[in-house]
C-alpha cells in the first residue's frame, strides 16, 4: 500500500512537472513572430542536406499533396494558413521562404526538439518533400493580404 | 474487484464515441506495432487515447481476452509519459481489472541519426492475473496463465522496466529493436527480453486527395518478441517467443485500426494472440486542459 502510494506520488510529480514543462516551453516563444532566433535552426543545415534537391519539384500533385499533410500534421501549431501561432512560428516568413528546400526538408526530418518542433522522419521521404513543395508554394504574403486582394 | 464482462469493454467503446463527436484531432502515421515501440514519440500537448485488445489461446485452459487503455500525452517533444489501466476476461471464469503501468520514454539526442535510441522508464502495479502481454520477458510462459482469476489476483506485484530502445527509418522502412530488462521490487532477479519489428507505408507518395482506401493510409510489418531469462539463468530456455505480422489503418476520419495475428514460437508460447487496437489522438489537449483552469480573458 505504501508502495502504491509513493508510486501515485511520482506519477503525480511527473505528470505535473510535464505540464509545467510545457508551459515553460511555450512561455519561452511568447511570439515566435518576433523572435528571429526561431529561424536559426534552418542555418545549421548541413551543406549536403542544404544542397539536396526537392525531387518532387516537377511533380504537379506534390503542392496539393503537401497542403493536405499540412493540414494533418503542421497547421495545429503553425496555424491553417502557416502564419504562426504561439505554438509555432510562421513559415510565410522570409526566412523560411529563401530557405533551401533542402534546409527546410532537413529540418522537417530532424525537428528542433528542444524548442517543441517533432521529428517528422516517420513521415516517408516523398511526403516531406511533398510538405517542401507546398510550404516554399506560400510565399510571404500574408493570408490576410491575399483574402482582401 | 469483479466486473461484468462486458462493462469495460462498453465503457472503453462509451468513451471513444465522445471522443470521436466532440473532439478535434490530428492524423500522424502511426505505427502498427503492438509491443514494439519505435523512436517517434507522441507530438507535444497531444493525448492520444487508445484501446486494445488479445485474444489468446490457452493449452490446457481457459482461453482469455485481455483488453487495456492508453493515455499517451506528449508532454514535449523529447518525453512522452503514458499511463495504462488493464484488465481481461477468462472464459468460463471472471473479469478482473488487473492493474496499471506508468511510462515515460526519453528522447536523449536532438537529431535524427541512422540509430535513434529513446531510454524508457515504466512502474507497473499489476496482480498476477494480468494477461496482456505487453511484453514478454524472462521465463513468462504461457503456462503461467493456468491459474484462476480467483488465485491469481490476490498474488500482486510492483516492477520497475527499463528499455532500450533503437529505431531507424530507412527509405520508409522502419526498424526497431527494443532491449527489456524488468525487475519485481520485491526482491527477485532482474529479468530480460526483447523485441524487434519491421514495417513500413504501403505508399510512400500522399495523395492530394482525401481518401479512406488509398495505401498511403495503410502501414504492415512484422514484429517477433520473447523472453531472455533472468540474471541467474540467461538463455532462451523456460523462455517464449512470437512472431505477428502486424497492420495499421488510420482513416480521414482520424481513427487508427490495428491488427496483428501472433503465433507462438514453441511450446511454452500461447499458441494464437489475435490482438486489435483503436486509436485517436486530441490534438492541443494540454492547451484545453490548462484553458480548462484559466478561465475565458
Amino acid at each position: 500500500m505504501k508502495q502504491t502510494a509513493v508510486a501515485l506520488g511520482v506519477a503525480a510529480v511527473l505528470v505535473a512537472a510535464s505540464c509545467a514543462l510545457a508551459q515553460r516551453e511555450k512561455q519561452a516563444s511568447p511570439g515566435y513572430k518576433a523572435d528571429a532566433n526561431v529561424y536559426e535552426e534552418l542555418a545549421k543545415a548541413p551543406d549536403k542536406a542544404r544542397t539536396k534537391r526537392n525531387p518532387l519539384e516537377s511533380d504537379p500533385d506534390a503542392v496539393a499533396a503537401g497542403r493536405y499533410l499540412f493540414e494533418q500534421h503542421c497547421s495545429e501549431c503553425h496555424g491553417i494558413t502557416a502564419d504562426g501561432t504561439s505554438k509555432a512560428p510562421s513559415l510565410r516568413a522570409a526566412e523560411v521562404q529563401a530557405a533551401a528546400p533542402g534546409a527546410i526538408f532537413w529540418i522537417l526530418t530532424n525537428g528542433v526538439v528542444r524548442r517543441g518542433m517533432p521529428v517528422w522522419s516517420k513521415l516517408p521521404e516523398p511526403r516531406r518533400w511533398q510538405l517542401v513543395s507546398f510550404l516554399k508554394s506560400l510565399g510571404t504574403q500574408k493570408a490576410a493580404d491575399r483574402k482582401t486582394e | 474487484m469483479r466486473l461484468h464482462p462486458f462493462i469495460p469493454m462498453i465503457t472503453a467503446f462509451g468513451f471513444f464515441a465522445a471522443l470521436a463527436l466532440f473532439s478535434d484531432s490530428t492524423r500522424a502515421q502511426e505505427s502498427p506495432y503492438f509491443v514494439t515501440y519505435d523512436h517517434y514519440l507522441e507530438e507535444p500537448g497531444n493525448l492520444e487515447v487508445e484501446l486494445f485488445s488479445t485474444f489468446g489461446t490457452q493449452r490446457d485452459g481457459n482461453n482469455f481476452n485481455s483488453f487495456w487503455t492508453e493515455f499517451e500525452y506528449g508532454a514535449t517533444a523529447w518525453w512522452t509519459t503514458e499511463l495504462y489501466l488493464e484488465g481481461q476476461t477468462t472464459l468460463q471464469d471472471s473479469t478482473l481489472f488487473t492493474g496499471w503501468r506508468f511510462e515515460n520514454r526519453f528522447r536523449p539526442l536532438k537529431r535524427e541519426h541512422l540509430l535513434n535510441p529513446i531510454l524508457y522508464v515504466e512502474y507497473e502495479e499489476i496482480s498476477a492475473a494480468d494477461k496482456v502481454l505487453k511484453e514478454v520477458e524472462g521465463h513468462d510462459v504461457a503456462s503461467d496463465f493456468l491459474a484462476p482469476n480467483g488465485e491469481a489476483r490476490k498474488d500482486h506485484k510492483q516492477e520497475l522496466e527499463l528499455k532500450l530502445i533503437l529505431s531507424s527509418t530507412v527509405k520508409g522502412w522502419n526498424f526497431a529493436e527494443n532491449t527489456i530488462a524488468a525487475k519485481n521490487l520485491s526482491n527477485e532477479p532482474w529479468e530480460f527480453g526483447y523485441a524487434f519489428a519491421a514495417s513500413r507505408p504501403l505508399a510512400l507518395k500522399a495523395s492530394a486527395t482525401r481518401c479512406s482506401f488509398c495505401r498511403q493510409n495503410f502501414s504492415a510489418g512484422a514484429e517477433m518478441y520473447g523472453g531472455l531469462g533472468d540474471r541467474h539463468s540467461f538463455g532462451l530456455h523456460d523462455t517464449s517467443h512470437y512472431l505477428a505480422p502486424v497492420v495499421a489503418w488510420t482513416l480521414p476520419s482520424d481513427w487508427t485500426l490495428r491488427l496483428s495475428a501472433g503465433f507462438g514460437l514453441n511450446g511454452n508460447s500461447h499458441a494464437f494472440l489475435m490482438r486489435w487496437g483503436v486509436s485517436r489522438e486530441i490534438a492541443g489537449f494540454g492547451s484545453m486542459f490548462r484553458n480548462l483552469f484559466r478561465g475565458s480573458r
